[in-house]
């Protein structure tokens, strides 16, 4: 087994993050140019959005749930059952509801693009697109780009949405709480701040699935077992980095609206 | 197809005698090892250029490198008589807008069916859906698969998708084919029949074309034969006649160790290239 050197090993990370910021840069560029692909933004937000509808809800739901059950536990210790709608609510809008759907849609969605642009690397569909006069930035990256950012933000809300009716039903049917006691507790809690880190960490979450998604994709060789590394790479970075980004999000959003 | 539409820029380069393609001391080289090493030669208008040679000489990396595919390490490029390092990216596309080019293993977008493949230039340049259609029927007419334009790629036999391949790169009337072995991979009739559409092909819109082929039988089938437009058919030139506009480069190791005609080629004392055609 022969040990890359910690010089060429630094190249490549710099490399490769060059080439990112380059893709992300031209994705960024190309929304403010011609010609746009809208056709395709179209048809990416039905396959990325539409899609995905079916896991983000029952993920946001049953995650309520399970928020409902474990917080009454230690609320009756308080003696603060009651509380159960604020904590479901704060926690689905500032942290679970954007997180996890980032992750689901991670796992859906770059690991598709991955696979997707990494089978037409290989087979030289990225090169004949280019040879056809097609900028494949322009007709399969940004186009990704856009839908992914605008369908995640929605998707988020309706997770958020989801994950409280969840947390609403075992509250009602488990812990025989008044529905009126638990939305109440939970509108009562949420302020202007909480809503807009929620509905900031979609933006970021969309952005790097796409990114990384295409990213792992257009850069991938050596055939199908090529490609199955890549999806694999792809599903893993953008994972690692939606919960990096939300940390910092979360630090800025505290540091912002002092909560 | 009807005759190629000469542009203005294209009558301008032809007059003035410049080559369509021109490689000048062009290396490049990946992961450490050299695959061109100073390769230089010139495809004149109107010419068809065979490229030969053994498996791995770096045919493939050169036809890429004439579209701008990929950049050389060194040396400059000219196509259509402007360097190809000079270009943006935007203008290297706009250059292949004038260059068709046939993948080794057809490269047909799997999502899209026949027509949409085919009239894939077409709509990008935002033609007339009507002309469209119209431009697309004459190319698959000319490839002899009208049949299958509503089918998929993964449908098709891989001499079909090479077929459907060449009328991709010929429906917008270039002014340059590359073909990337277009006969690879198939039998010996369904590659006749491929050779048969580039010799058709070049008979009839007169070209310039660069053909890599692994197949010697092909590559002098290119030279040896023509289409004869009132039979509709490709024959055998008279009197055991070469096609002048025909030549050869050979490649090996990433050197060029042969440029020039059918009968230089077929005449020459080097003991490797002798070895190599017989």
């Amino acid at each position: 087994m022969s040990f890359i050197s910690p010089e060429a090993y630094a190249k490549t990370i710099v490399a490769s993050v060059q080439e990112y910021s380059l893709l992300c840069g031209r994705a960024v560029a190309n929304i403010f140019t011609r010609p746009r692909y809208t056709a395709d933004i179209f048809t990416q937000m039905d396959s990325i959005g539409v899609g995905s509808l079916p896991i983000v809800v029952l993920t946001g739901f049953f995650t309520g749930c399970v928020l409902a059950l474990q917080a009454a536990v230690s609320l009756k210790e308080f003696g603060a059952v009651n509380m159960t709608g604020e904590l479901v609510t704060l926690s689905m809008v500032k942290e679970l509801g954007p997180v996890l759907t980032g992750l689901m849609v991670s796992g859906r969605n770059a690991s598709g693009m991955a696979s997707e642009l990494g089978s037409m690397k290989v087979s030289e569909q990225i090169d004949a697109m280019r040879a056809l006069g097609t900028d494949p930035y322009r007709k399969l990256v940004t186009p990704r780009l856009v839908a992914t950012v605008f369908m995640l933000f929605f998707l988020t809300i309706i997770s958020d949405a989801c994950g409280i009716a969840g947390g609403a039903f075992v509250s009602v049917a488990l812990l025989k709480l008044k529905a009126a006691t638990f939305f109440h507790t939970g509108y009562m809690s949420l302020e202007h701040g909480d809503v807009v880190e929620g509905l900031v960490k979609p933006i970021f979450s969309g952005f790097i699935i796409a990114t990384i998604g295409c990213y792992y994709g257009l850069r991938t060789t050596g055939g199908t077992r090529g490609v199955g590394r890549s999806t694999t790479q792809a599903v893993v970075a953008s994972s690692v980095i939606i919960i990096l980004v939300d940390f910092l999000v979360t630090q800025l959003m505290i540091g912002i609206f002092g909560r | 197809m009807a005759e190629t539409v000469v542009s203005p820029e294209m009558k301008e380069l032809v007059a003035s005698g410049q080559p369509i393609v021109e490689f000048d001391d062009v290396s490049i080289g990946f992961d450490g090892h050299e695959v061109l090493s100073n390769v230089s030669f010139t495809v004149a208008h109107g010419e068809t250029r065979i490229l030969l040679g053994p498996a791995g000489g770096g045919k493939s990396v050169l036809m890429k490198l004439a579209n701008g595919l990929i950049e050389p390490d060194s040396g400059e490029i000219r196509v259509f008589g402007r360097s190809l390092q000079d270009m943006t990216e935007n203008e290297l596309f706009e250059m292949r807008a004038h260059v068709g080019m046939v993948f080794q293993e057809s490269a047909l977008f799997d999502s899209l069916d026949v027509e949409d493949n085919v009239a894939y230039r077409l709509e990008e340049e935002h033609v007339d859906p009507k002309e469209i259609r119209e431009r697309v029927l004459e190319a698959l007419r000319f490839v002899e698969l009208e049949q299958v334009i509503d089918k998929f790629p993964s449908e098709l036999s891989g001499g079909m998708r090479r077929r459907v391949s060449i009328a991709r790169a010929i429906i917008s009337k270039p002014d340059l084919i590359l073909y990337d072995s277009p006969t690879g991979g198939l039998d010996p009739i369904t590659s006749t029949t491929i050779m048969e559409l580039v010799i058709k092909q070049r008979d009839v819109s007169q070209t310039t074309c660069l053909l890599i082929t692994h197949r010697l039988q092909d590559a002098f089938t290119l030279a040896t034969h023509r289409f004869n437009p009132q039979e509709k058919r490709v024959e055998r030139i008279p009197d055991n006649g070469i096609d002048p506009r025909t030549k050869f480069l050979v490649l090996n190791e990433g050197h060029i160790v042969f440029d020039g005609t059918t009968l230089e080629l077929t005449h020459t004392k080097d003991p490797w290239l002798r070895e190599y055609i017989e």
